[in-house]
C-alpha cells in the first residue's frame, strides 16, 4: 500500500499538479485604464456662458455674414484659424512619395461616389464650413465667409439650404438666431453628422460606420457613442487645437500626422493578455475591434454610373432594393447596398496616394486612392477597410477618368442631374477643370479604400483569434508576405512530416502484427 | 532473474511528466498548426505556452539530475552491438532470439536507444526549445518596449518548430510500440511505473556504461 502511494506520488500526482497549473495559469495582468477613462468622459462639459446674454447677439441679423461678424467681435482670432483649416479650405498642402508636394482636397480630387465638386459647387458646398462657395472664384481669405453656426449651434435649428452654396435660408425662412444663441457650444454629434453622416448624398452611403444611427444607439453598435454608455461626442476623440481637428480621412488625406488614434486614450498595451498586446505591433486596434461595418443601416458597396440617365416618360425615377434603399436613380445610376459587412484588410502605414485628374491610367480597376503599406514596412499595420467599387466615365483617348458636371440651378448648362446628357455633362465638367475631353467616353471599374475607425464593438464582440488564425476561412486570407500561425503552413514540410509519422505507425503495426501472428502459431 | 530497482523516483517523475507534457504540447501544438480542433485556437495557444514553460522548468531540473548523478553517461553513443540490435528488431525478435544487449542499472539503454535518445536530447529537444522560445519572445524590429529578439518574420522559426514536432510525434509512435518488446509485453511499462524490473543477474551490474554491453543473454531492453 505504501509502495502504491509512493508510485502514485511519482507517476500521477505531479501530472495532476502540472495540469492544474496549466489550466489556471494567468498572464501577468497589465494595468488597464478603462475605469479612469470612463470616469473622465462621463463628465459632460458645461458651458460657462449663455451667449444669448451678449448684447451683440441680441440683434436682428439680415445675413449669416453678420452672425459671423458678431462671433468674431469676441472670438477675434478664430476667424483666421478657420481660414487655415481644411473644413474651410477643402484643400491642403501635402506630400506624396513619387509626386512631391501637392495641394489636395475636396476641391480637386475625384472619388467613385459623387465623383467631384467641379462645376457643381453650388450644391456640394452645402457641406462647406462657409458661405457663398459658388465656384472657383470663391474668396478663401475672407473670414466673414466662415460659417460658425453649422458646427457650433447645439440647438439643431440652424440648417444650410439646398443648392445655396453653403448659405442658410434667408429672409422669412431664416433660422431663429435668437433661439440659437442660447445653445452655442462645442460641436455635438448632430453638428458633425449633418455632413459626415450624409456624405456622398445619403445616410451612411460613403463611410459605412458614420451614420445617423449614432445619434441614438447602443454599445453593441458603438461602444463609445452609445446612449446607454458614455454617449461620447465626435470631438472627444477628434479634439481640436486652434480649429485643427485630429483625424485623417484617406479619401483625401495622404500623410500620417495629427491622426485621431485609439492609443491617444487607450495606450498601445491595453489588454490583460500580453499576446494580444504584441499584436499591436502589426495589427491596428480597429482590425479586431471593428468586426463588421454598416451595423444598422446599409452602406453603398458598388456605384455604377453607366446606367444613369435612363428616364421613364422623360422623367427621372428611382427603384428600391429589398432593404428599402435606392438601388437605382436616374441621376446617379445603380448601386449595391450591404449591411453587416465583414471588412477587407490591408497593410497600411498612414500614408496614401490619390488619383489626380491629370493622371493618365490604362490599368483597371483604376485606384482612386492607394493605401501604402506592406508587411515588411515597420510602420504598417493591418487595417480594416471598406472597399468601394465603382464604374465611372473614362476617356479612352486621353486615358483619364472624366469629371462630369452634375448640378446646375438652370437646365441647358450641361448638368447631368438636370439635362441627363452624359456627353454634355462631361464636356462641361472637363472644360470647367481645364482638361481636354476627346468626346469619347466609356465606363471603367474603379476602387476606393476607406480605412475603418468607427462603430467600435464591445470587447466581448471583437474578432476572435480563430477568425484569423484558421486555415480555410481566415479574415486575413487576402494578406501575404508573412507567416501566420494557424493560417499558414509549408505543404512540403507537412507532407514529409505526416509520411514520417504515418510511416512509423504503419511500421510498428506491421512489426507488431507479425509478432502476434508468430506468437499465436507457437501457442497452437 | 532478480528484481532490480532500475528507475529511480526522479527518473520516473521526469519520464512521466515529460511524457504528459510532450503529448499535451503535441495536441495543442497541432491545434495551433490547424490539424486539430479541440480547445479552440485561443486556449490552445494559452495551454501550449504554459505547458512549454513547465517543460522548460522540467528540463532544467533534469539536466541538473543527469549531471549530478552521472546518469548522462547512459547516453554516450556506442557502435558496439548496434548492428546486432538492429538485426534483433528486424529478424531476431520474430524468432524469440535473446536481446543482444544486457540491461543493467548502469547501462539501461541498448546502443540503438543510446543513439536515439542522445539525438532527442542534443538535437530535437533543443531545437524545439530554441525555436519555441523564439516563437514566444520574438519581436518585430524596433517595436515594443524592450528590444527583444528581433526577427523579420515567423516563417523559418515556424517551419523548424513544425519539423521538430513531426519528428517527436514519429518518435512517440515507435517508442510506444517498443514498450511491448521487453522481457514480457508489459515488463517495460511496469518498470517505468514501479521502478523495479526483473533483470538477469550476472554480477556485472556494477560495471560502468560503455563496457557493459554483454554479448549474449535474453535480456530486456527498455524502449
Amino acid at each position: 500500500m505504501k509502495k502504491l502511494i509512493h508510485i502514485l506520488f511519482i507517476v500521477l500526482v505531479p501530472q495532476i499538479i502540472i495540469a492544474v497549473l496549466i489550466y489556471n495559469y494567468q498572464n501577468i495582468k497589465n494595468e488597464g485604464n478603462l475605469e479612469e477613462l470612463q470616469e473622465a468622459y462621463a463628465q459632460v462639459p458645461q458651458s460657462s456662458v449663455d451667449h444669448a446674454e451678449f448684447a451683440v447677439l441680441q440683434q436682428d441679423f439680415e445675413t449669416p455674414h453678420e452672425v459671423t461678424e458678431a462671433c468674431l467681435s469676441c472670438h477675434t482670432e478664430r476667424g483666421q484659424e478657420l481660414l487655415k483649416s481644411s473644413h474651410f479650405n477643402w484643400e491642403r498642402e501635402t506630400f506624396i512619395p513619387g509626386r512631391g508636394v501637392v495641394y489636395l482636397g475636396k476641391n480637386n480630387l475625384i472619388n467613385n461616389f459623387c465623383t467631384g465638386i467641379a462645376g457643381s459647387e453650388q450644391t456640394c458646398t452645402r457641406c462647406h464650413a462657409g458661405f457663398g462657395y459658388y465656384d472657383t472664384t470663391y474668396n478663401f481669405h475672407n473670414e466673414k465667409n466662415v460659417d460658425c453656426l453649422v458646427c457650433h449651434d447645439n440647438s439643431g435649428i440652424y440648417k444650410k439650404a439646398k443648392g445655396s452654396a453653403g448659405y442658410p435660408a434667408m429672409g422669412e425662412n431664416a433660422p431663429d438666431y435668437g433661439a440659437i444663441a442660447h445653445h452655442i457650444g462645442r460641436p455635438n454629434k448632430q453638428n458633425c453628422g449633418v455632413c459626415h453622416f450624409y456624405s456622398a448624398g445619403g445616410n451612411n452611403v460613403k463611410h459605412g460606420q458614420l451614420e445617423k444611427a449614432l445619434l441614438n444607439t447602443t454599445k453593441d453598435v458603438d461602444v463609445h457613442m452609445a446612449q446607454n454608455g458614455l454617449d461620447m461626442e465626435c470631438v472627444d476623440c477628434h479634439s481640436a487645437e486652434n480649429h485643427v481637428m485630429k483625424g485623417r480621412y484617406y479619401g483625401i488625406s495622404s500623410r500620417d500626422y495629427n491622426r485621431a488614434t485609439c492609443e491617444q486614450c487607450h495606450n498601445d498595451r491595453p489588454h490583460e493578455d500580453d499576446i494580444i498586446n504584441e499584436h499591436t505591433i502589426k495589427v491596428a486596434c480597429q482590425t479586431c475591434h471593428i468586426p463588421e461595418y454598416a451595423k444598422v443601416n446599409a452602406t453603398k458597396m458598388y456605384w455604377d454610373w453607366s446606367t444613369a440617365c435612363d428616364l421613364k416618360d422623360g422623367n427621372p425615377y428611382y427603384e428600391l432594393d429589398s432593404m428599402g434603399n435606392k438601388a437605382y436613380l436616374s441621376i446617379k445610376g445603380s448601386f449595391t447596398w450591404k449591411r453587416n459587412v465583414k471588412p477587407d484588410y490591408k497593410f497600411f502605414n498612414g500614408t496614401a496616394d490619390h488619383y489626380l485628374l491629370t493622371d493618365v491610367v490604362d490599368t483597371f480597376p483604376v485606384q482612386i486612392n492607394t493605401l501604402f503599406g506592406s508587411y515588411d514596412d515597420r510602420e504598417s499595420k493591418i487595417w480594416p477597410v471598406k472597399i468601394h467599387r465603382g464604374k465611372q466615365p473614362y476617356d479612352p483617348q486621353q486615358k483619364r477618368i472624366l469629371q462630369a458636371k452634375l448640378w446646375d440651378p438652370e437646365p441647358g448648362n450641361g448638368a447631368l442631374w438636370v439635362d441627363f446628357d452624359w456627353d454634355a455633362s462631361l464636356k462641361a465638367g472637363m472644360e470647367y477643370i481645364g482638361l481636354p475631353y476627346s468626346g469619347e467616353y466609356e465606363f471603367v471599374e474603379t476602387e476606393m479604400y476607406l480605412p475603418l475607425n468607427h462603430m467600435v464593438s464591445p470587447a466581448t464582440k471583437s474578432v476572435s483569434c480563430a477568425e484569423c488564425h484558421n486555415r480555410d476561412n481566415s479574415r486575413m486570407a487576402g494578406l501575404s508576405g508573412f507567416y501566420m500561425p494557424g493560417r499558414d503552413r509549408n505543404n512540403m514540410l507537412d507532407l514529409i512530416g505526416w509520411i514520417l509519422v504515418l510511416g512509423s505507425l504503419a511500421g510498428v503495426i506491421v512489426h507488431g502484427g507479425i509478432r502476434i501472428a508468430i506468437n499465436r502459431k507457437q501457442n497452437h | 532473474m532478480k528484481k532490480v530497482y532500475i528507475y529511480k523516483s526522479f527518473e520516473r517523475f521526469w519520464h512521466w511528466s515529460q511524457a504528459m507534457l510532450i503529448i499535451f504540447l503535441a495536441i495543442t501544438g497541432f491545434e495551433i498548426h490547424g490539424s486539430l480542433d479541440l480547445f479552440g485556437f485561443e486556449l490552445a495557444v494559452k495551454y501550449h505556452n504554459v505547458a512549454a514553460i513547465a517543460f522548460i522548468i522540467l528540463i532544467v531540473f533534469t539536466i541538473f539530475w543527469h549531471f549530478t548523478t552521472g546518469e548522462w553517461k547512459q547516453y554516450l553513443p556506442t557502435t558496439k552491438n548496434l548492428q546486432a540490435q538492429i538485426r534483433y528488431y528486424i529478424t531476431g525478435i520474430f524468432q524469440n532470439a535473446p536481446h543482444p544487449t544486457r540491461k543493467t542499472t548502469l547501462s539501461k539503454l541498448n546502443p540503438l536507444q543510446r543513439l536515439v535518445y542522445l539525438g532527442l536530447k542534443v538535437f530535437i529537444i533543443p531545437l524545439m526549445v530554441v525555436s519555441g522560445l523564439l516563437f514566444l519572445f520574438y519581436r518585430y524590429p524596433q517595436k515594443g518596449d524592450i528590444e527583444y529578439i528581433n526577427v523579420d518574420g515567423l516563417e523559418n522559426i515556424a517551419y523548424l518548430h513544425t519539423f521538430g514536432a513531426f519528428l517527436l510525434l514519429a518518435f512517440l509512435v515507435v517508442h510506444l510500440y517498443l514498450i511491448t518488446t521487453g522481457h514480457t509485453v508489459t515488463s517495460n511499462l511496469k518498470a517505468m511505473i514501479t521502478g523495479y524490473e526483473e533483470l538477469e543477474e550476472e554480477g556485472e551490474d556494477m560495471v560502468s556504461g560503455t563496457e557493459t554491453e554483454a554479448k549474449t543473454e535474453e535480456n530486456n531492453s527498455k524502449s
